[in-house]
């Protein structure tokens, strides 16, 4: 058990999907090494979020599997899929928005503890915890933004606070869905450096369509189309494929 | 500035019976209980984003059970309380397995449709709840032996469990459960990936809110020593949403005030006025267009803009 642990973070076995007649997820098999990077593309409507949401625990598939280190967790929650190592951020952004950065950060942190059922305290006694989210926030450069609602900072800074608020819960496989979307130049390279940054007992697995700067971060990618994998492998062997560019990038 | 008016306010409040007559003091013992019962209510609608049309249910049959428990069946007051609040919040626990399987409007019809239910058996049943005349002739509990009869004694009786209420569930709603349900009822979807179990933490809540509907309930019944199917109404219920939402929805005091101002022109001006429920109406009117957010948020505001 232990082994087949070691050996894949996450393997998705022949997963399908359907809205009604629309096939969106058609027998997609992926595995994740742990600490592997993942970049996952294919054009709009390739049913990329629709596998995120699916292995977030957000939507049910009609039929295949879902193991993260070798657990089934196909039926789980998404609750339950987070206290496994599960954490995902959102292509649009999903912020608790009247609330401080602090606030979502330590949201994040909540999540995996104990405490969070805690009704006799306040939560503002929990120093650690504050002390916790700040680091975070230090980490992703919004320390000084530690205090503002989410509601008077900038959309880069959002999409950061997005990262934050899961890499607070030190994941073992970490889904990011566009981290990148909507970002100036700058931004762009904050937040790659940042995602280069994140620790290698975290698997992460990225869809991401800004390719210049996305391909640079991953190990290995999987292409899609029409809720299929086209290719998957090694990144130059895909970048080389010729689906791949027949597929997305339109040679 | 803060905490001088909130002593002074506790002053008032503690020596109220020795500068105002009976009336009165009956009058602030009746809001006491209207503010715990909004203020249960509020962890559901404000807290919660569960809007409940039924909270009327946890105050009735706590009241109910109590009554029967003293009259019929001669039971001392300690054991029914404690059987009465029991009882009240295991119903909520089960009321909650059903109302929640829906949220938003569909878990509002549910909880009217549930209150309704026990309305029709208080008022049917004759037999138990002896029907439109309702269960006369009850007592006060003495508390270490202390008669609660006069007004006076009835109120700071009331005034104690209505400060214990109160800071209970402010604690609560600034503990670390209370931020998970405020971050449910924002965006339950991101708050179940990072681990909340948006479901259990409603239902807990719900359970919670019951309990505390149900101690209003029995300060309800032990003031009016008389306990009748209306108190069970969906009336009963909306009067305490408008509190909520006259007064604040998600704010600490905002319900106590907006319940206090409910009762107030509901038992004082209606003395007056024989279209007091004109009056009430048109007072809602204005608190909304002009304070959208309610008493308490609006004020408070206001308060914040003038010294500058």
């Amino acid at each position: 058990m232990t082994s087949v642990a070691a050996d894949h973070a996450l393997e998705v076995i022949n997963l399908k999907k359907a809205f009604g007649g629309l096939a969106v997820t058609q027998n997609v098999s992926l595995t994740i090494r742990p600490g592997e990077r993942r970049l996952i593309i294919g054009p709009n409507g390739a049913g990329k979020t629709t596998l995120f949401n699916q292995i977030s625990g957000d939507m049910r598939p009609n039929s295949g599997q879902i193991k993260l280190f070798g657990n089934d967790v196909t039926t789980l929650a998404p609750y339950q899929r987070a206290h496994r190592g599960l954490s995902r951020t959102y292509q649009i952004i999903t912020l608790f928005a009247g609330d401080t950065l602090e606030h979502n950060v330590t949201l994040g942190l909540l999540g995996l503890r104990p405490s969070r059922w805690q009704m006799w305290r306040p939560l503002a006694f929990y120093s650690d915890l504050a002390t916790e989210a700040r680091r975070t926030l230090d980490a992703v450069g919004l320390l000084h933004l530690a205090d503002h609602p989410i509601s008077e900072i900038a959309y880069g800074e959002k999409r950061r606070v997005e990262l934050a608020m899961a890499l607070a819960q030190k994941p073992r496989v970490l889904l990011l869905d566009e981290p990148l979307a909507g970002l100036s130049d700058t931004e762009r390279s904050t937040v790659k450096s940042l995602i280069a940054s994140i620790s290698r007992e975290t698997a992460v697995i990225m869809i991401e369509h800004d390719m210049d700067t996305a391909l640079d971060l991953a190990e290995t990618v999987t292409l899609l189309n029409y809720g299929r994998v086209i290719v998957d492998g090694e990144r130059d062997t895909v970048i080389a494929d010729e689906r791949t560019r027949e597929v997305y990038l339109g040679v | 500035m803060k905490w001088i008016a909130a002593a002074l306010l506790a002053v008032a409040l503690v020596l109220l019976p020795f500068f105002a007559g009976d009336f009165y003091v009956n009058l602030a013992s009746q809001m006491l209980i209207a503010a715990i019962f909004a203020l249960s209510l509020n962890l559901l609608v404000g807290y919660g984003g569960m809007t409940s049309l039924g909270h009327a249910s946890y105050l009735g049959v706590a009241a109910y059970m109590s009554a029967l428990l003293t009259s019929r069946y001669g039971w001392g007051h300690g054991a029914s309380a404690v059987f009465s609040i029991l009882g009240t919040t295991a119903m909520a626990g089960f009321f909650g397995v059903i109302a929640l399987r829906a949220t938003g409007l569909g878990f509002l019809m549910i909880t009217l449709a549930l209150s309704q239910v026990l309305w029709g058996l208080a008022y049917r049943m004759s037999g138990v709840t002896n029907g439109d005349n309702g269960i006369g002739g009850l007592t006060r509990p003495m508390p270490f032996g202390i008669s609660l009869d006069s007004a006076a004694a009835f109120y700071w009786f009331a005034l104690i469990v209505a400060s214990f209420s109160f800071l209970m569930m402010t604690v609560f709603a600034a503990s670390s459960f209370g931020s998970s349900l405020k971050g449910v009822r924002d965006q339950p979807r991101r708050m179940a990936a990072l681990g909340f179990n948006p479901w259990m933490i409603r239902w807990i809540t719900f359970v919670y809110a019951g309990f505390w509907g149900g101690v209003s309930g029995l300060l309800y019944v032990y003031y009016n020593k008389y306990i009748h199917p209306t108190s069970l109404s969906t009336t009963s219920s909306a009067e305490a949403l408008l509190g909520v939402i006259a007064g604040g929805s998600g704010t600490a005091a905002g319900p106590a005030v907006g319940a206090a101002l409910v009762l107030l022109l509901k038992n004082y001006v209606s003395a007056y006025l024989d279209r007091w429920n004109m009056l009430l109406g048109a007072v809602f009117v204005f608190i909304v267009l002009v304070m959208p957010t309610g008493i308490v948020p609006g004020l408070t505001k206001l308060l914040q803009r003038r010294p500058r």
